[in-house]
């Protein structure tokens, strides 16, 4: 079909078709304007037909064709304006006008549907109207309108065929046909994701967002002014639309509503943060006054968020800025720039992160500066940095397309990169192999035709047993191993002593599964391997990505379509921030700091000294503040009371520092510690780019002003660094970006110009109007020898076993609807409403063994400290382990996680700690007021 | 225990100001009842290991031991089936003998009465029977109507749970209710021996033997004129040629969802001679080369699944059909899926939704693949027609224009309704007079020529020859599986559309606009007052050009017909 040019007649003209194009696709590239309904035509949407009302006459034939579906065939006639296929269309729309809610009280006034009915001219229906179902306003984000639904099917198809969530069915039949959730449950009490994908296909207002509906379900689709940008979540870097609304009352203009936009990692969809999750933005606890602490008063996480005047006192920026940059002035001055050291934060864009590396570098005189990265991936970047020499994804999620087989270990996409998981369920219904791997049961179990729940910490041995069975049966690619690689030879010998049956009790996989999924894996034509925290956050989780690669290249499974490695990245600019150097031991594009070369250029480039010698990482640096060694902070969006490991003891730090400087755009949890806040913007009120997992980078644009005289990050480390004796004078982001390109050859033919034009460009970019490389290294690796490095591991035991006295195994990570430490979804109405409180999942069997209830509380303890929380019964959770987001400061998972650090990736063991758990007295915790 | 931790004294504050909000004790959505997956668990446990396209036949089993489809069992099958909710929800509803039960809803009575009320059994005074025995039941019995049963030549008929019989009166059915009759009663049927002994599986063993080849039988049929007797008069000929171009594996499938209201032929031929299908089917899945041969067969035919059940386990046993190469698969109350493709999606184990074309399922049918479709009747006489010649079956017509036996329906106001083998193209008053005339008292009016969707003619159209096409087609009537419904001066045409209408709209699958909505409207416009004629027309002119399949482009027959030839009826 593909490539075939077929030649038919279309309303009198001769007309072609191209590529399996239907009728109705023919027409439009023609100019000819057919209605549909159930035809959404947007990228992942199968034509379904059903609506009829796209109708158009095909002479010869008995009956008329629906354009959507119907492709042309040679010599075919088609009329698409003639009387009868008109007549057809507009009783159609008149059939489903007689059971639409009336204009004035329609939940979209501005549905297609009403467009279409407009246009040809059917105001009125002359058919007796039929019961109106009830609504179902039982989800906090989205109204249920069905009186208005014309049973398209576009939702079931968005919620299954294109988001692949399953919730929604056509069911009943005939006339009684009616969209369900599940078993015909309310929406809010289903196992609805709340992605929205529903209300962005749905044509009448039948699903809408609540946020644009009133009590009586009336409402509009539409916006005063559209501003494109990316989401602020997750790694995917979803493109999205802002709909900017005024509010009549304040005249201040608001997001009304967010719906996809067509970028290359999502393709329209969205996750339910992504749409739903914007309303923090304009919470009453956002910062608009830059704060100075009140004296005498202890620093700790003792006050409400929503009034930081308890302990802190009003002071005006050149007041504020002045007081930050003293106090980092005095350190320095006094004890060396290594007294000093900054958090800057993935959450920011490109060019702030760089700035803020470059203040702490040159304006501190140090490299001790950090961001979450180390939390996230930081020992997959060493493996990967070790042995292929790039720290990113060698292909996009959406390689998959062209995968046979794909494998997901240590990650919960589903929650944690939900449009990515789409693509991945997606290939699996196509037929693609998964092949989940992970202690913990997962929502794509559904999907996997490989689910391995191994134990917990034992991923060296499942993935060494896995390469044996590869070497023994070899069933490696020795022509890529040969022109792309090095160590094989010694890798093989290592493996010898991992048999399948010998690993069989270590990781609790049958040897026969771990065969199977090898041979799977090693023989397929295009393979990929995905992984998350699962797998770096263990202090051997450099190891784990170790054997990933090696897995990968003994078997030639990357450089080609559909093969790869690919860490799925946390934070929407978790990329770029590292990209822009917020590690200590690199400059921008993981040039290493001791390098002479290096020093040299970004010294000239700087016009600065720098340290020769690496700074220290997170959670170093909170030793080194216990140590005296560390005594000022600036810490930029991110938030270690929370996030860090043993939160207790980084409290400690935090609240030990001589002077710490905040900026935020809330009183975050860190910010209760601090000396001095900067209030700063929130992503939907500024200019910046972002890198996703995808290595695209993308425009982020602002669509509304700040509240109250909070600044844009950029301007206020701009500020500090003035204070710190820097003549900074940037202009904005692009002038930055400008100098990024200069110390960035990743960069290369990507300039603001293009971003502003094209939306997005992926790294590296070979030529100006390229869009970017999707699969590198298909030649060579960026090593000094252009081959990739196998690196055999030896299997390690988690840090802190369980035992008699902490018998369970905790893990920690995130849902769906919270983000990191909480402090932007928390304050978001839909994603509080969903997830409310925290929870630790935990297996019946262990409820039952405790004896207690779903729903009790319990007190959790490990070694370092102790909460109470309430228990959600979850099966996925293995028995003998628990599981606890850490986004929750009533119950901070933190506070009970070990520090101790890969030795490599200086990251933390979240994944993997020793707790008891008891029965808390006095059940359940009213939730703090 | 250190100062900044939540556990010392100081409660941190929670952001957000929301707060108010309980958090869930368990994932989203309803939790899995452990109880009641270990039932679907051991249920399922022979049927190992599970397949899609089977899902209907799971709910089957649930709704045959449980009684109804209790939310809990239909979740338990989902998950062993990893199978989103919706999708097992969105078949098991679509389907009307399923009973889907939800949490804190009443189990249905443990004896359903099904009473047919479609249009010979209504006309013989099924609504009365409804009536009557909802006034008066016990506790135990539930009284629901249902669409046609194929038993029409013993109008009217009812169901006591799998229990079809016909001459049903509310006395005769209180008694089998209480007495718990609802086992089906088998018919007396010819059994394998005595259809060897007369030649049977002879023409099957030959083919296999070599003695003819595919092009040659397809070549036999198109002399013998054989058509589709579905309803569609498609040359089967002709079908087995387009799905032998087309690459394997394939697929026979045999439709036997016999539900056009007034047809019974195929259940009779069931029951009377099971192994002349049989064979018939084995000669097309040969014809094919067919990797697997399934059989749809309606819900309401559950004593000639009981043989169909035995007499292909005694083929199989015989060695005349490889053990596993017969489908056999239960329909579940729904009219649509005698429409082909929709039929497949049942065999697929979903909603019964008709598909678009093309392409045609003889290229992409069953399982994507291509699939031959034959009706009962129609591979019926395919082992005839080859041990007879199809000179002898061509000529068992009306000339040269109306080929071969036709195993007319006969039903309604007559003295002796029954199936009646005529040749093709005969027409209603030789019918009638085949039947014994008229049922006393009643005067010839009018007749439906092909069940509910070949619209309604007057008694002054009665020596139209009833055969595809021909003078019928320029009526816009059509005589499909030839199911003649003879009505009388006793019978209001506006209750007889009307009847049929509803029957469409409680059958329409509910896929399209026109034929979703346009059967709703259609049946309020017609049941009061005059009918708004410019509307009707408007309507069904859009129902017949734009709906997806033929029940929707064919309901307004009876609607059509009607207004232009039995006017004074409904002005």
């Amino acid at each position: 079909m593909s490539g075939k040019t077929i030649k038919f007649t279309l309303d009198g003209r001769e007309v072609e078709a191209r590529d399996g194009e239907t009728i109705w696709q023919v027409a439009k590239r023609e100019g000819t304007s057919i209605p549909h309904l159930c035809w959404r035509d947007e990228p992942g949407y199968r034509a379904d037909g059903n609506c009829r009302a796209c109708m158009v006459e095909i002479e010869g034939e008995r009956v008329l064709a629906a354009s959507c579906v119907r492709k042309p065939a040679d010599g075919m006639v088609v009329n698409s304006q003639n009387e009868r296929a008109s007549t057809a269309r507009k009783m159609v729309i008149e059939l489903l006008m007689a059971d639409q809610p009336a204009r004035e009280d329609a939940h979209d006034q501005q549905s297609s549907f009403f467009k279409w009915a407009d246009a040809m001219e059917v105001d009125v229906s002359r058919f007796p109207r039929d019961d109106s179902p009830k609504a179902d306003v039982s989800h906090p984000a989205m109204a249920v309108n069905l009186d208005a639904c014309i049973h398209c099917n576009l939702c079931v198809r968005a919620c299954r065929e294109v988001q692949v969530n399953d919730v929604i069915g056509m069911a009943f039949r005939g006339p009684h046909e009616k969209i369900v959730f599940d078993f015909d449950d309310p929406m809010g009490a289903s196992t609805c994701v709340a992605c929205g994908e529903c209300v962005q296909a749905c044509p009448t207002g039948a699903l809408m967002p609540k946020s644009i509906v009133d009590e009586d379900g009336r409402g509009t689709r539409g916006a005063e002014r559209e501003v494109d940008s990316v989401c602020p979540y997750c790694g995917v870097g979803c493109q999205i639309t802002y709909n900017i609304r005024t509010d009549e009352k304040t005249g201040n203009e608001y997001i009304a509503y967010v719906e996809g936009k067509g970028g290359p990692a999502n393709e329209n969809r969205l996750c339910v943060k992504g749409r739903f999750g914007f309303d923090y933005v304009a919470s009453p606890e956002r910062l608009t006054k830059p704060l100075i602490r009140k004296p005498g008063l202890e620093k700790g996480i003792n006050m409400d968020p929503l009034n930081p005047h308890t302990h802190f006192r009003e002071a005006t920026w050149e007041e504020a800025l002045e007081f930050a940059s003293k106090g980092l002035r005095d350190i320095r001055d006094a004890h060396g720039g290594n007294a000093l050291a900054g958090f800057g934060s993935a959450k920011c864009s490109n060019e702030e992160a760089y700035i803020f590396q470059k203040l702490v570098r040159t304006g501190f005189g140090t490299n001790n500066v950090d961001h979450c990265t180390r939390l996230c991936h930081a020992s997959s970047v060493a493996a990967l940095m070790e042995t292929i020499g790039s720290g990113a994804v060698t292909a996009p999620f959406t390689a998959v397309k062209d995968s046979d087989v794909i494998v997901v270990i240590g990650a919960n996409p589903t929650e944690n990169h939900p449009v990515a998981a789409t693509y991945f369920k997606q290939a699996a219904k196509r037929g693609a192999e998964l092949i989940i791997m992970d202690p913990r049961g997962t929502a794509m179990k559904r999907y996997a035709s490989h689910m391995l729940q191994f134990k917990n910490g034992a991923d060296v041995s499942l993935l060494n047993a896995m390469m044996n069975v590869i070497v023994e049966e070899k069933l490696y690619d020795q022509q890529y191993i040969q022109a792309h690689s090095e160590g094989f030879d010694k890798l093989k010998e290592h493996l010898k002593k991992f048999k399948p049956e010998d690993m069989e009790k270590l990781c609790g996989i049958s040897a026969e599964e771990i065969r199977t999924v090898a041979r799977k894996y090693a023989t397929a034509n295009a393979a990929i391997i995905f992984w998350g925290m699962g797998v770096s956050q263990h202090t051997h989780g450099t190891d784990n990505a170790r054997c990933l690669i090696s897995l990968a290249l003994m078997c030639g499974q990357t450089g080609r379509a559909g093969t790869g490695l690919h860490p799925l990245r946390g934070q929407n600019n978790v990329q770029g921030a590292s990209d822009a150097g917020l590690i200590p031991m690199v400059f921008p594009d993981y040039s290493k700091v001791g390098d002479p070369k290096n020093l040299e250029k970004f010294e000239k480039l700087w016009d600065a000294k720098l340290d020769p010698n690496p700074g220290l990482t997170v959670v170093e640096i909170m030793d080194a503040v216990h140590n005296d060694k560390i005594k000022g902070m600036y810490i930029m969006g991110e938030n270690p009371a929370m996030s860090d490991p043993d939160a207790n003891h980084a409290r400690d730090a935090l609240a030990k520092l001589e002077h710490l400087v905040v900026q935020d755009i809330f009183l975050t949890e860190t910010a209760m510690f601090a000396d001095v806040i900067l209030p700063a913007t929130a992503w939907a009120e500024k200019d910046g780019t972002v890198s996703n997992t995808n290595r695209q980078v993308q425009m982020g644009r602002k669509a509304i002003n700040p509240p109250g005289e909070a600044r844009d990050d950029w301007w206020i480390t701009q500020e500090i660094a003035r204070g710190m004796g820097l003549n900074w004078k940037y202009s904005g982001p692009a002038d930055v970006f400008a100098e990024m390109k200069l110390a960035m050859p990743s960069l290369d033919n990507i300039t603001w110009d293009r971003l502003i034009t094209e939306d997005v460009v992926a790294y590296p970019c070979p030529a100006p109007d390229h869009p970017g490389m999707d699969i590198v290294f298909a030649d060579r690796f960026p090593t000094a020898t252009g081959l990739g490095k196998m690196v055999p591991a030896e299997v390690l035991p988690p840090d802190e076993l369980p035992d008699a006295e902490y018998p369970y195994i905790l893990s920690t990570g995130r849902q769906l609807e919270h983000w990191h430490t909480g402090s932007m979804t928390r304050r978001s109405y839909v994603l509080d409403a969903v997830n409310p409180e925290p929870v630790v999942q935990m297996n019946s069997r262990d409820i039952l063994k405790l004896g207690i209830k779903p729903g009790d509380m319990v007190r959790i303890a490990s070694r370092r400290g102790e909460i109470e929380i309430m228990v959600r019964q979850d099966n996925q959770v293995p028995a003998g382990a628990v599981f606890i987001p850490f986004a929750f400061v009533e119950a901070a998972a933190n506070e009970l996680t070990n520090p101790k650090l890969d030795p490599f990736g200086k990251i933390p063991e979240f994944k993997f700690c020793a707790v008891k758990v008891e029965p808390a007295a006095g059940g359940r915790m009213e939730a703090a007021e | 225990m250190n100062k900044h931790a939540s556990s010392d004294g100081f409660k941190p504050i929670r952001p957000g100001r929301g707060g108010k909000g309980k958090g869930r004790a368990f994932p989203k959505g309803r939790v899995l009842d452990v109880a009641a997956h270990d039932d679907i668990i051991a249920l399922l446990a022979p049927h190992q290991p599970l397949q899609r396209d089977m899902l209907i036949e799971y709910l089957h089993l649930i709704q045959d031991k449980w009684g109804c489809l209790a939310a809990g069992h239909l979740h338990g099958l989902a998950e062993e089936m990893r199978l989103p909710q919706a999708e097992v929800f969105e078949v098991a509803t679509f389907y009307h003998h399923f009973d889907v039960v939800k949490e804190g809803e009443e189990m249905p009575a443990e004896i359903t009465i099904r009473v047919c009320d479609s249009l010979s059994c209504e006309m013989a005074g099924a609504q009365e029977i409804i009536k009557a025995l909802g006034a008066n039941k016990p506790d135990n019995v539930r009284v629901v109507h249902g669409p046609c049963m194929g038993l029409c030549d013993v109008a009217p008929a009812a169901a006591v749970g799998h229990n079809y019989v016909g001459n049903v009166s509310v006395e005769k059915l209180q008694i089998m209710a209480r007495k718990a009759e609802t086992k089906p009663q088998m018919p007396d049927y010819q059994p394998l021996d005595a259809y060897r002994a007369e030649g049977g599986y002879k023409q099957l063993e030959a083919l296999r033997g070599g003695s003819k080849s595919p092009d040659d039988v397809i070549q036999t049929l198109l002399d013998a004129g054989l058509k589709g007797l579905g309803g569609a008069g498609f040359p089967s000929g002709q079908k087995w040629k387009f799905v032998r171009a087309g690459q394997g594996p394939r697929y026979l499938c045999i439709n036997g969802d016999e539900g056009e209201p007034g047809t019974f032929k195929d259940r009779y031929y069931l029951h009377a001679r099971p192994h002349q299908f049989l064979e018939g089917m084995l000669i097309a899945a040969w014809g094919v080369d067919a990797s697997a041969a399934y059989i749809y067969l309606r819900d309401e035919y559950p004593a000639a699944r009981q043989v169909l059940l035995d007499e292909i386990a005694r083929l199989e046993a015989e060695g005349i059909a490889p053990k596993g190469f017969i489908h056999l698969r239960r329909g579940a109350g729904a009219y649509i899926c005698g429409e082909e493709s929709a039929m497949i999606e049942s065999l697929e184990g979903k909603r019964g939704l008709p598909r678009h074309r093309p392409p045609y399922v003889a290229q992409v049918g069953l399982f994507d693949r291509p699939t031959l479709v034959h009706n009962i009747e129609t591979v019926y006489w395919m082992p005839k027609i080859l041990a007879e010649g199809p000179e002898w079956f061509a000529s068992q017509g009306k000339g040269d224009a109306h080929k071969g036996p036709r195993s007319y329906s006969v039903s309604g106001r007559l003295k002796k309704p029954g199936v009646v083998l005529a040749p093709a193209g005969s027409t209603v008053n030789e019918l009638i007079e085949m039947c014994g005339g008229m049922a006393d008292g009643h005067r010839f009016k009018g007749y439906l020529p092909g069940g509910a969707s070949g619209g309604i003619l007057p008694a002054s159209k009665g020596d139209i020859p009833l055969d595809f096409g021909g003078e019928l087609a320029k009526l816009g009537c059509f005589v499909g599986s030839h199911a003649v419904v003879v009505l009388s001066d006793k019978d209001s045409m506006r209750d007889a559309a009307v009847n049929l209408l509803k029957f469409f709209e409680d059958e329409s699958c509910g896929q399209c606009t026109p034929c979703r909505v346009g059967c709703e409207k259609a049946v309020k416009l017609m049941q009061d007052g005059p009918w708004d004629e410019a509307l009707l027309t408007e309507l069904t002119r859009t129902m017949a050009d734009a709906s997806i399949c033929g029940l929707g482009q064919a309901a307004p027959n009876p609607i059509r017909t009607v207004m232009t030839h039995f006017k004074e009826d409904v002005s």
